[in-house]
Formats: structure tokens, C-alpha cells, sequence
């Protein structure tokens, strides 16, 4: 989360050091090295830069372990906290090519309010891309049961939109996995679309 | 170690040329080219809602989510048996290749080719396996691999998905310069027909891998094209300044001052290389002698951020001009504020210095708040009294300060993984615990009053058996009395019972009512006979009415048999797992907590290393200013004296 929002200007500093590390090898051009920056690069690595190898290869490692840790723990969580038997899963996705502003969504399921999201631009960017959303996770007996979708944003020609509708969906023994695919009106698709998975 | 100096010295060598292609650069587009097909045909409709949710999570540079996600699922994926009837299967091969530009982008590229590899090793199209190959190619060459990333490449034959056949030979190219080959460079490079996105790149590659081969003259002619070709993209802006600032550069070394000129003049003022190329036309200009022309871009310079090199370097050189065209009056004005900038800068120098080694720079790098916003690094520049983020900027052009800051800024993140989870095992310890109290005296008596509903459930269910194994024997042999009514068996059993009283006593009365009791059998019996086949169908009739409800049944019977064992496996198998994940979370606690400590120190050495460098530079500078602030009063005092005073 936190390591995405520096990524435009880290670009910008790719392109400035690439240019400050060139000046180099212009100069080694000059002086009739045709190795140039190749051979300039070997004799330069420092113990500093030896240690600062070492520890990136560190970092990699424990980043390994700590991404199974995560696979292990959400297994864990999923077994305690949602059983299959209970199981339901919520995801949002945008109609393909939609430009509609989405800002929030609010879920309830049978009468009971169960989450609501407001979304950021990169969030946005994201479900734009084609991402999808896992906006909630919780537990319903196997049956049938009423989705209550409440979609508010902004139309691509910029007027308010705001949406409700009222979905079925229906539990059985295996996990639930509900797929709501979002749209404004000038799509021409339903605001809301219930997907089965 | 050496092949990645190697890869490093290509870096340099080719600046950010292989970046919109390769992705090492621009982090933030490799998503969309997760997104879109890599096997050759169009974007496929998402299949899988698991891996769409990776997608979401890379798109927004979330990629230890990305891989947690895409990895539970390939595992999944990979376990079942029959994998084709898995969601993911539409989109295994995007999976695959995602999880490796996921890893490659979250720095993980010791790992990272383990997935290309697996599909290359699976049984998948030829143009599936050609783009794996090239794929990992592109890791090895990123790990400075370069013999495997050329042996992947040769392994490249047959169909080849059009999407990746510029980014193939664009990455040929770049492993030939980087193996000391750029006349075979040159070759690819000159064949490479690219379309808009790359074709910057590939100008700029071809001018540096002439002039690796050392055909200067063609490399000024290549970056001089390279330099005029149009843009769009932010990126393709950025390369087509530098290939303007290369040649403007090597123009003005060779002496030919009025070229170069024209060459950075063409730079843009707002792009990341315009204060280089501002600070190289002032020098162009003043090396020809043409201080006055010289003034107008290093008057802008002058302007800008205090705390770069260029602009530094810009207030002596505005003073030196002025002195050269023997306005000492104001060049002395002018070694002035540039004195008064060097002392203030070196004031700001040494408090960064000092703030970092209090540790602050590090606190400071990982404020929350600070990073939600894009232009973090300009946020925390401008913040008031925070001296230790003054050369911020500065520092991240430097490729190490990057890495280093990069790496401690994942490891904080982990560590703030790491307590959440500790505080989640903690919670889930107290979930179970608090479970267990309310199952354990509840289910003695749960499972009593189930065992007997279950044994008279069990006994209706076997009756119901036998009568349908019996109306099915029936169906053969046929036995009208089993479906005689109570009336009639009743009936039945008074008329034997007469008949056997009968059956000692000879006269003619007895023998009447033999007949008749004989008559009332005959018409029992006709009954029974005619009406079997109408009983018979009603008997099958009503049990299967009954079914209905038996299912019924079975079902509450199977809901209440998942229940109960939910009601168990929510308490009970997982202490030994939780101890063990509490154990792995403290390792790896720990772990994180050293290296982020190795790698903050490193953070804060390389920096005190690059400001103390930057001390001394503005140290002579200010040198420099004071001797030309004195030098310039004493032209001016000389001028004076001898009544030509400027």
C-alpha cells in the first residue's frame, strides 16, 4: 500500500539518474575507453555496495518467507472465520470501457448493512484496469438470500449517479463467490450485474 | 556479483532505454501489461474473480497482496485434480507470467523466473512457451544473468505473440551491449522496426551502441534523429530530452558549440533533464565565448531549487559570466548571492547531516501520511524544520540510495505486517478459547438428543425400506393380503375363526353356515383379488409421496451433521498451527528487525557519504564565490581608478 504512491516520482528519478550515471560514460568515450562503463563498473564496486547486494539478496529472502507466512495465515483465517459451509465473497468490477466515477458502494445483505467503500483514484485506476475488488467476506446460511447494491458516482458527462438495486443470490454448501460487474447508465449495461461463480 | 556490475555497467550504458519495455524502470506500467494477453489472442473476459483481485491488487502497486493472492491460487490451481474444470484455467498462462513481472516488481528476482520456467517446462503452445522464454530472458537479464538471459533467448523458435516480437529483439539488443558486443547491436537495433512506444528507445540504443562501437559520427546522426523524434508519452518526452541532452553534450566536447546549442535547446524546461541541459547551454554559449547568451539559461537556472547541483553550479557561472563580460559591479553582486547560497546550503547540509545522524531521516522516510500523497518525496523536501529531508531529491538520484530505500521501505512494511498478525494470532488464539467455552458444555447433551432422533430416524428409514422391498417383491409374486385393510384382515380372521368352530360339527345347519361362512371367504377374497393391482399402485403412490419428506429429512440430517462438525473444527486441530505461525511471525519479526536496522544504517551512511561529497563541493564553491566577490571589488576598484569604470 504504502510503496505504490512513490512510483510516479521514483520514474522521474530513473530518468535523472540514467542521465547523471551517462555524463560518465560520455566522458570515459572521451578519454578513448571503448569499454566505457562496462569495465568502469567492475573496478567500482565498493564494499559498501558488496554489503548493500548482500542485504538486497536478505531482503529478498525474508520477503519469501514472510509471503508464505501470509499464504499460510489467510488459509488459517479463512478455515476459522469463514468455513465453506458459510461462505460468501463479494466482488466488485467495472463493465469493460465504463468511465463512470465510482465513489462508493454500500452492501446489504438481507436488510443487514454489511460493508461500505469509498474509493480512492488509485482504486479507481485499478477496477478501471480491469482489477477486481474483493470488497467483502462474511458468513450467510446456505438459501436463499437479498443483495441490496447501492451504487453512488459520477456519469463520464459529469452528472450524479446514484443507483440502487435488489439481487438474489443463492447459498449452497461450497463457498459463494458473487461477482457484481458496475456500470453507469451511458454504457448501456445494467448499473449492476450479478455474476455467478 | 560481477555479471550484475555487468548489468549495472548496461544501465548506464543504455540509461533507461530497456525500461518501458523491460519494466525495471517504470514499475507502475507493468500491471497493464499483466493485464492484457500474453498468449497472442485478445484480452480474454475475466474468468477468475481470485485473479482479478491480484490484478486490483498490482494495478495499485499493492504487490505483496498481488503474489499472496496469485500464488494461493496457483497453488490451488496446480493441486487439483482436474485443474481444467478451475476458473484459472482460462487465464493460467497470464497467472504464470503475472506472478513472476509481480515478483520481479516487488524486487523479488531471485525467485522470479522459477514461474517462467515452469511454463516453459509445462506442456503449453509454441507461442506460450516463446513468450516464457523471452520472459525469462528478460529476468536473467534484469539479474545480470547475461549468458542464461541469451541461451532463454535462442530458445525462442517458431510463432512468436506479435505483442512481444519488437520487446524480443529490443532485449537481444540490449544483452549484446551489455556482453561488450554493440556492432551486433547495432545490427538488431538497425532491423528493429518498433512502433511509437519503443521507437524512442530503440533511436536513443542505436545512437549509444554506435558510439560504443565507436562510429561517433553515425552516433551524433542516430541521437541527433533520436532527438527530433515526436511523443506523446511522458516517457517517450523524457527519452527523446536525453537523447537531446547526450548529443548536446558530446557536441559541445568535441568543440562544436553552436550544434549543441541547438541540440539542448531543444530539451524540455519542465522535463527531468532540463536543468543539466539549461546548465550545459550557458556552457555551450560561454566556451564560444558568448557570455551574454550564456546568461539567459543559467539566469533561469539560478532561479530554480537551491538544493541542486546544476542550479548551484548555475550562481557561479552567472557571476563568472558577468565578470567575463567586465560588469564587476554586478558580478560581484552576483558572487555575493551565490556566497550567501553556498553558506546557507552548507548550513542546510550540515543539518541534514546532523539530523540523520540522530535518526530522524529515517522516521521521516517513513511517515504514513507523507506517502499517500504522489509527490511524497517533494512533500517531505518542503516540509518546514525536517532538515534531514532537504537533499531528499538528491539523494534518490543516486541508484544505491534508491535500492537501499526501496528495500527499508518493504521491510517496514513487513514489519507492520508482521505486528498485525501477531495481534491477529493473539485474537484468534482468544476466538477458539472463547468457542471452545461455549461448545464444549453445550455439545454432550446436543449429541445425546441427537443420537436418539438419529436412532428413530434410522428405524423409520428401515421400515420404510422393507415396505418398498416388499412392494417390489410384490410386483412378481403377487400377495393380495399384505394389501388387504384392517377391516377386511379383521374380517378375515373372524371367518377362519368361524370355519375352524365349523369345521367338527355335520349338520344341516352347521353345513348352512359352512356355505355361508365359505360365501363371505369367496367375497373377501374376490375383493382382494380384483382390487390388487389398483391397491398396489395406490401402496407405490403413497411411499413415494413419502420420499418427499424422507429427503426432507436426509437433508436437515446432513445440514445438522455439517453443523456439528463445524461446531468442532472451530476449536479444536489448531493449536499446533497457531503456535507454529506465532513462532514463524516472531522469526521473522526479528529478521526483518535486524535488516531494517543493517539497511536504515546503510540508508543513513550512503546519504551522510553523498551530502558530505556535496559538502565539499559547496565548500570549494564557496571558496570560489569569495575569491571572485574580492577579485570583482578589486576590478572595480582598478576600472574606477583608471576612469573606465563598468
Amino acid at each position: 500500500m504504502k510503496n505504490t504512491s512513490r512510483l510516479p516520482v521514483l520514474t522521474v528519478l530513473v530518468l535523472a539518474f540514467s542521465f547523471a550515471e551517462l555524463g560518465g560514460l560520455h566522458a570515459a568515450t572521451a578519454s578513448e575507453d571503448k569499454n566505457t562503463a562496462v569495465s568502469r563498473d567492475k573496478n567500482t564496486s565498493s564494499p559498501d555496495q558488496e554489503q548493500m547486494r548482500g542485504l538486497d539478496e536478505q531482503v529478498q529472502e525474508v520477503k519469501s518467507d514472510v509471503l508464505s507466512i501470509s499464504q499460510e495465515l489467510s488459509r488459517l483465517e479463512e478455515k476459522l472465520l469463514y468455513p465453506s459451509g458459510t461462505q460468501v465473497a463479494i466482488f466488485i468490477a467495472l463493465a469493460k470501457g465504463d468511465q463512470m466515477r465510482l465513489d462508493s458502494v454500500r452492501l446489504q445483505i438481507d436488510g443487514q448493512l454489511v460493508t461500505q467503500h469509498i474509493y480512492s483514484a488509485k482504486e479507481l485506476g485499478a477496477l478501471r484496469k480491469g482489477g477486481v475488488q474483493r470488497i467483502y467476506v462474511g458468513n450467510v446460511s446456505t438459501g436463499d438470500h437479498q443483495l441490496e447494491v447501492l451504487v453512488d458516482g459520477k456519469l463520464d458527462d459529469g452528472k450524479d449517479f446514484s443507483r440502487t438495486e435488489h439481487l438474489t443470490f443463492r447459498k449452497e454448501v461450497k463457498p459463494k463467490l458473487v461477482g457484481l460487474t458496475l456500470s453507469g447508465q451511458s454504457s448501456g449495461n445494467p448499473s449492476v450485474a450479478l455474476g455467478d461463480w | 556479483m560481477r555479471a550484475t556490475r555487468r548489468l549495472l555497467g548496461l544501465c548506464l550504458a543504455v540509461g533507461l532505454s530497456f525500461c518501458p519495455a523491460m519494466g525495471s524502470g517504470m514499475p507502475g506500467d507493468q500491471p497493464a501489461q499483466a493485464a492484457r494477453s500474453k498468449t497472442g489472442t485478445s484480452s480474454p473476459e475475466l474468468k477468475d474473480l481470485y485473479f482479478g483481485e491480484a490484478l486490483y491488487h498490482a494495478f495499485q502497486g499493492q504487490y505483496f497482496d498481488a503474489i499472496q493472492r496469485l500464488d494461493t491460487e496457483l497453488g490451488m490451481y496446480h493441486g487439483l485434480d482436474q485443474p481444467e474444470l478451475d476458473t484459472l484455467h482460462y487465464h493460467i498462462n497470464d497467472a504464470e507470467f503475472s506472478v513472476g513481472d509481480f515478483e520481479l516488481d516487488y524486487r523479488m528476482h531471485l525467485r522470479a523466473g522459477r514461474a517462467m520456467k515452469a511454463v516453459l517446462e509445462g506442456a503449453v503452445d509454441e507461442s506460450v512457451r516463446n513468450e516464457a522464454a523471452f520472459r525469462l530472458a528478460r529476468i536473467y537479464f534484469q539479474k545480470g544473468q547475461l549468458n542464461d538471459a541469451m541461451h532463454a533467448l535462442q530458445r525462442i523458435q517458431g510463432t512468436v505473440p506479435p505483442q512481444i516480437v519488437d520487446d524480443v529483439e529490443f532485449l537481444r539488443a540490449n544483452i549484446l551491449m551489455a556482453t561488450g558486443q554493440p556492432s551486433e547491436a547495432v545490427k538488431v537495433l538497425k532491423q528493429l522496426r518498433s512502433g511509437e512506444d519503443l521507437a524512442g528507445f530503440v533511436a536513443y540504443n542505436l545512437g549509444i551502441a554506435l558510439l560504443e562501437d565507436g562510429r561517433q559520427q553515425e552516433a551524433i546522426e542516430q541521437l541527433d534523429n533520436a532527438g527530433q523524434l515526436s511523443a506523446g508519452d511522458p516517457a517517450g518526452l523524457a527519452i527523446r530530452d536525453k537523447s537531446n541532452l547526450v548529443l548536446g553534450t558530446m557536441l559541445f566536447e568535441s568543440g562544436n558549440f553552436e550544434r549543441a546549442r541547438q541540440s539542448l535547446d531543444r530539451v524540455r524546461l519542465e522535463g527531468p533533464f532540463s536543468n543539466q541541459a539549461l546548465l550545459r547551454a550557458g556552457w555551450a554559449e560561454a566556451t564560444a565565448k558568448h557570455y551574454d547568451r550564456a546568461l539567459v539559461p543559467w539566469n533561469i537556472l539560478a532561479s530554480r531549487e537551491p538544493t541542486d547541483a546544476a542550479v548551484q553550479e548555475s550562481m557561479l557561472a552567472v557571476a563568472n559570466a558577468y565578470a567575463s563580460l567586465n560588469l564587476n559591479g554586478r558580478a560581484a553582486l552576483k558572487y555575493g548571492s551565490a556566497l550567501e547560497l553556498f553558506t546557507n546550503q552548507i548550513q542546510k547540509v550540515d543539518a541534514s547531516i546532523n539530523s540523520i545522524r540522530e535518526g530522524r531521516f529515517l522516521k521521516a522516510l517513513t511517515r504514513e501520511e507523507t506517502r499517500e500523497n504522489e509527490d511524497w518525496v517533494i512533500t517531505l523536501r518542503s516540509l518546514p524544520d525536517a532538515p534531514e529531508t532537504y537533499y531528499l531529491m538528491e539523494l534518490m538520484a543516486s541508484h544505491d540510495f534508491q535500492t537501499a530505500l526501496h528495500n527499508y521501505l518493504d521491510l517496514e512494511d513487513l514489519h507492520t505486517r508482521l505486528i498485525t498478525w501477531r495481534t491477529s494470532l493473539d485474537a484468534f488464539t482468544d476466538l477458539i478459547r472463547l468457542r471452545k467455552q461455549n461448545y464444549e458444555p453445550l455439545l454432550p447433551d446436543v449429541d445425546a438428543q441427537f443420537r436418539k432422533l438419529d436412532a428413530r430416524m434410522r428405524l423409520r428409514l428401515e421400515q420404510r425400506k422393507q415396505l418398498r422391498n416388499r412392494l417390489q417383491a410384490m410386483l412378481t409374486a403377487p400377495r393380495p393380503d399384505y394389501l388387504a385393510t384392517a377391516d377386511e384382515r379383521s374380517a378375515s380372521e373372524r371367518i377362519a375363526l368361524i370355519e375352524k368352530k365349523l369345521a367338527n360339527s355335520h349338520g344341516p345347519e352347521a353345513l348352512a353356515l359352512r356355505e355361508r361362512a365359505a360365501h363371505l371367504r369367496g367375497a373377501l377374497t374376490w375383493r382382494l383379488e380384483t382390487e390388487y393391482n389398483d391397491r398396489l399402485t395406490a401402496a407405490t403412490v403413497h411411499l413415494n409421496e413419502l420420499n418427499v419428506q424422507v429427503d426432507a429429512l436426509t437433508r436437515q440430517y446432513e445440514s445438522f451433521v455439517r453443523t456439528r462438525q463445524a461446531a468442532t473444527q472451530s476449536y479444536l486441530g489448531y493449536d499446533k498451527q497457531i503456535s507454529q505461525l506465532r513462532q514463524r511471525v516472531n522469526d521473522g519479526q526479528q529478521r526483518v528487525d535486524r535488516l531494517m536496522a543493517q539497511q536504515g544504517h546503510m540508508i543513513e551512511v550512503v546519504a551522510i557519504n553523498q551530502l558530505q561529497a556535496r559538502r565539499d563541493r559547496l565548500v570549494a564553491q564557496q571558496t570560489e564565490a569569495r575569491y571572485g566577490v574580492a577579485a570583482s571589488y578589486d576590478r572595480a576598484a582598478r576600472a574606477q581608478a583608471g576612469g573606465g569604470e563598468k
